[in-house]
Parts: structure tokens; C-alpha cells; sequence
């Protein structure tokens, strides 16, 4: 499997991920060579194998709906970017 | 003082031997001192001396917990309220935790002093602590080597003894390989028995936090408090925690120790296979029976290993856009140049390989041929263990192919690196326990055994463990200049 320069532009721009445009040959190259280490796994007939999520098999738990969390608002924005008037700032979304 | 054990060190604090804040300040004098390593990524000085005077007046007043007053290191994946939790990474490198972890709860509750946060590979993705942001940490046993990886400050800050323990978190291999390459004690818990709450995730159906100490006996003292558990994690294991320290000293005449055939195939080079089978003849001497089993899936691995672990992390470290916390660029044109930018410039080359791999194994069209085929390799290699534990008590091998390589040896070759936890991912997969202890050198550079045991095994590893400890001295050897 070989990834292009295309490719990895596409795919870290799905993941909306900066790459520097030197680098994308290089990323191309690690990518397409990490892609050929997991193709190993196709020469295993996996049919009748059920996917393994959780070691013990365990389900997600479930709790009460109840509230638990108290609101720490003035916490979370002493460490955020830039916040306005108790809100989080991002540029402006819609003109 | 330094070279004391934490058992050592408790009864000594216990017995008014010395205080913990003479003891903290020893370790906060030793850190500093050899802050050439670059073990530590911070040090929370004001804050251990505070701990410490308190874990004074609780010994003071008697029927203080038993590790009251020792003081320890937390990887900094582990959030510390109040404190840089950096992960490793310029994202974070401005990220003052607002809570702490239930590990570091836990450990505080104790009445533990902790001296500082640890480094570690970004994200704890690598196997040589090449990847931080603050730069690579040294193999104190041979300063031109790496001390691997993710938690690679843990492993060289132990055996340096610039802290009797430390946490550390494993995903692949990232407590067993650095505590074999630095010559500690490391082990990986079972998943889900320790909790995973406010320890970034990085693949969150692998990642798996533990002690890492010098003796077995030490790392039973820390996983009795580490371990439990937790409802503010969704995959945490509800079951009693037993008391780890009390099966240490039973016999392990009639122990079944299995060997997979494929640990020791070609791929082991002869030194490395000569110092694993001088560690199980000891175990022959103490009245161990060696039988051999095989794990026909365990090739695969790494292949499985390289889609979930990617992939998980990829949903994991979305989380880090810029918005809420963390590095976000000048100037955003819009909100996409935001995130863009401010994850381009947050994340090194490592984190970014993988986010990509991971995004790509996620994406429409892709998702059934990586994630759900690596997901049925894993129930495959799972049940390879399974099998293979019903037959034996403990599985054994080697910990890494080879000794500590050199800085910069495999950083420019990604797969290279990955090819190094050949012998540690499988166990993640699995989700089984796993310790790594020190079993001889090879050219004045450790060498790991690794001990595998069933789900909840954790005693039994430990018992193992502690029985060559009671037989051989690999483990109270010191580096030249830490002494």
C-alpha cells in the first residue's frame, strides 16, 4: 500500500492537522511503510473471529442520571486560550 | 538514604529514623544535581517540603498509612492539580491540570510526597523518549543511550535513584521496556485495574498505569495503593484488590513457567537468549517446571497494534483543537486555520504519524479492512494467551531484543522503533499483567526478564518476582556516578 504526497494532504486534512509541505514526502514514505507492516494482518482468515473491544469483555457500565459533576466554568477558562465574558473565543464562525 | 528501597524508607519514617522532609529534600538535592539526565520535566519543590512537614506531624501523631512521608515521581501523563501536566508535548506545555488523576489522588491520600512530573515520549508515543518536547532523557547506565520509552524520565529517574518509585503507563510496552533498559522494576496491571481517570489517553482500550520501582516488593506497595476500582472510569474493573504483599514469600517449588517458542526464535540475539536462560535456570533451582507452549498469532501483533493504537489516539487527541485548552497559533484566519495550525505547531512528527495513520484506518470506506480486522487479530493473539495460561502459571521472555540502543540510533526510522516492543505489545493487546525485572547485562547494559500472568495475577507476578530478587542481586546494582 502506497500513500502520495496527495494523499497525505488529504488525510491530515481530515484530521484537521498541520503539515508542513516539505514534510509531506516523508510522511507519504513513514505512512505507506506503516501501512505495509499492518497489511500483514490480511494473510489471517479472521471470518468467523468476533472483534475484541474490552480484554474481560466487559459492556460500558451505566450510571444513575444524576448530576455529579459541580460546574467548574471559572477553573476550565483560567487555562483556556482566550475567553470573553465567560465563553470560550474562537474567530467567527458565521458572517 | 537514596539507595534505600520504599519499604526500606517507610519503616525508616516510621521508626523517626530520619524525617520526610529531610528525606524530600535529599531527593530534591540528588535531582538537581543531576539534572543532566533530563529526567524530570518538573519539579514541584514548594509543594513536596508542604506534603512532606504535613507527612511529619502524621507520623508524629502515629497510625499514619504506611508509605506516609515517602516521596515518589509521577509520569507527566498524570494530572496534577495545580501543576504543568505536559504529556510530553508543546500542546501542552502550557496546561496547568485542573484536577488531579485517581492515581494522584490516591498516592496523596497516602500521605506520599511527590517530588516532580517525569518525561516521557510526546503523548507517550515512542519507545525511546526521543519524541518529547523537552528533549530526550539519558540511560543513566550509559549516558550515549536511550532510557526507552514512553516512560523513559520514570525509568532513568528510579535507577538513578533520584526517587525510590515512580509511575509510569504502558500501552505497548511503555513501563517493561524502559524498566528493562535502565534495569528496574516495572509492571503492567491488568487493564482496568488501575484507574485510567485524568491519565491522558492515548489508546484507551490498551493504556494501563503501574509502578515502576527497584524491588517487586516495592512495586506491591505502590500498585496497593495505585490499584482499585473507579467509577469515574468507564473500563474499570469492579473487584476486590487483594493484599499484594502477602503472597510474596511463598515457594515456587512446582511453578509451571511457559516459554512461547516464538519469543526465541532468530530474532533473539545470542547474548540476549544466554542472559533470559540463565534467569530461568534460577528459576529451575527454586523448583520450577519450564514447559513449552507456542502463540502461532503473536507476529501479528504489531501489525494489529500500528491500526488501534493509531486510531484510538486519533479520537483521542482530537480533543486537542486549540479552543479549550492548551497551544493555539496567532492570528487564526478562521476556525479551521485554528485548529490546522494550532495542531500543526502543538504535536511533533511522532504524534502526527500516528494521527494520520489512525485518521486514514478510521476513514469511510476503510474502517472494516484496519480497525475491525486488527480487533479480530487481537481476540486471536488474546486467545493464544488464554490458552497457553491454562497450561502454565506464568509465561516468560525476554522484555526487548536487545539492550539500551543509542540516542539517535532509530529515531529517523519509524518502523525500526516499532519493532522493538515485539515482545511487549501482544500482552496489551490481551490486556494481561506483565512485569519486567532486571536479570544481568550485557556489555555493562541491563537486561529485563518479563514475567506474564493471567487476568488479576498481579500477586502471583509479584511473588515470582520477589523470589529471584530473594536469589540474585541484578536488581540492587547502581549506575557509576549515582552511587
Amino acid at each position: 500500500m502506497s500513500l502520495t504526497a496527495d494523499d497525505v494532504n488529504k488525510i491530515a486534512y481530515l484530521a484537521r492537522l498541520g503539515i508542513d509541505t516539505q514534510d509531506t514526502e516523508s510522511y507519504a514514505k513513514d505512512l505507506s511503510g506503516m501501512l505495509d507492516l499492518v497489511a500483514q494482518m490480511s494473510t489471517v482468515d479472521t471470518d468467523n473471529v468476533v472483534p475484541m473491544a474490552h480484554p474481560l469483555g466487559q459492556v460500558q457500565r451505566l450510571r444513575p442520571d444524576q448530576v455529579s459533576e459541580e460546574n467548574q466554568r471559572e477553573a476550565f477558562h483560567a487555562i483556556a486560550p482566550q475567553v470573553e465574558a465567560g465563553l470560550f473565543l474562537v474567530p467567527k464562525v458565521i458572517e | 538514604m537514596h539507595t534505600k528501597t520504599i519499604a526500606q524508607l517507610a519503616k525508616g519514617l516510621q521508626a523517626g529514623d530520619y524525617s520526610s522532609v529531610e528525606l524530600t529534600q535529599s531527593y530534591l538535592e540528588r535531582i538537581k544535581q543531576h539534572q543532566n539526565l533530563n529526567s524530570f520535566i518538573s519539579i514541584t519543590e514548594e509543594q513536596a517540603l508542604t506534603t512532606a512537614k504535613q507527612a511529619d506531624q502524621a507520623l508524629a501523631q502515629g497510625n499514619a498509612p504506611l508509605l506516609t512521608g515517602v516521596s515518589i515521581a509521577h509520569k507527566d501523563i498524570f494530572c496534577t492539580q495545580g501543576v504543568k501536566t505536559s504529556c510530553g508535548s508543546k500542546m501542552l506545555d502550557n496546561f496547568i491540570a485542573p484536577y488531579n488523576a485517581t492515581v494522584v489522588e490516591k498516592f496523596n491520600a497516602a500521605g506520599v510526597v511527590t517530588l516532580g512530573k517525569l518525561n516521557m515520549d510526546e503523548f507517550a508515543m515512542g519507545s525511546s523518549n526521543e519524541t518529547s518536547f523537552y528533549g530526550s532523557v539519558l540511560n543513566p547506565w550509559a549516558t550515549d543511550t536511550v532510557p526507552g520509552g514512553s516512560s523513559g524520565g520514570s525509568a532513568a529517574a528510579v535507577a538513578a535513584h533520584l526517587a525510590p518509585g515512580a509511575t509510569g503507563t504502558d500501552t505497548g510496552g511503555s513501563i517493561r521496556q524502559p524498566a528493562a533498559l535502565c534495569g528496574i522494576t516495572g509492571l503492567k496491571p491488568t487493564y482496568g485495574r488501575v484507574s485510567r481517570y485524568g491519565m491522558i489517553a492515548y489508546a484507551s482500550s490498551l493504556d494501563q498505569g503501574g509502578p515502576m520501582t527497584q524491588t517487586a516488593e516495592d512495586a506491591a506497595l505502590m500498585l496497593q495503593i495505585m490499584a482499585g476500582f473507579d467509577p469515574k472510569d468507564s473500563t474499570s474493573v469492579e473487584r476486590e484488590v487483594p493484599d499484594y504483599s502477602s503472597d510474596l514469600n511463598n515457594s515456587l517449588a512446582g511453578l509451571k513457567i511457559g516459554l512461547p517458542k516464538e519469543f526465541f526464535d532468530a530474532a533473539l540475539n545470542s547474548e540476549m537468549a544466554a542472559t533470559i536462560e540463565a534467569a530461568i535456570n534460577e528459576y529451575k533451582k527454586m523448583g520450577a517446571e519450564i514447559i513449552e507452549v507456542s502463540m502461532p498469532n503473536l507476529k501479528l501483533a504489531i501489525p494489529a497494534y500500528y491500526v488501534i493504537a493509531p486510531a484510538e489516539c486519533s479520537a483521542n487527541l482530537s480533543r486537542m483543537d486549540g479552543v479549550h485548552f492548551g497551544h493555539r497559533c496567532t492570528n487564526p484566519a478562521d476556525l479551521n486555520d485554528l485548529y490546522i495550525r494550532s495542531r500543526g505547531e502543538g504535536f511533533g512528527t511522532e504524534v502526527k504519524r500516528r494521527i494520520l495513520v489512525g485518521t486514514y484506518a478510521l476513514s469511510e470506506g476503510y474502517y472494516d479492512a484496519y480497525y475491525i480486522k486488527a480487533q479480530k487479530i487481537r481476540r486471536l493473539i488474546s486467545d493464544d494467551f488464554n490458552k497457553a495460561l491454562t497450561e502454565v502459571d506464568v509465561i516468560m521472555g525476554p522484555v526487548t531484543p536487545t539492550p539500551a540502543f543509542g540516542l539517535g540510533e532509530k529515531i529517523s526510522d519509524p518502523i525500526e522503533m516499532y519493532l522493538a516492543d515485539i515482545y511487549t505489545i501482544a500482552i496489551n493487546l490481551a490486556g494481561l499483567p506483565a512485569m519486567s525485572i532486571p536479570a544481568g547485562f550485557i556489555d555493562n547494559k541491563p537486561v529485563g526478564l518479563q514475567i506474564i500472568g493471567n487476568y488479576f495475577a498481579e500477586a502471583k507476578l509479584l511473588n515470582v518476582a520477589h523470589q529471584y530478587q530473594q536469589v540474585t542481586d541484578w536488581h540492587q546494582q547502581t549506575p557509576k556516578g549515582f552511587e
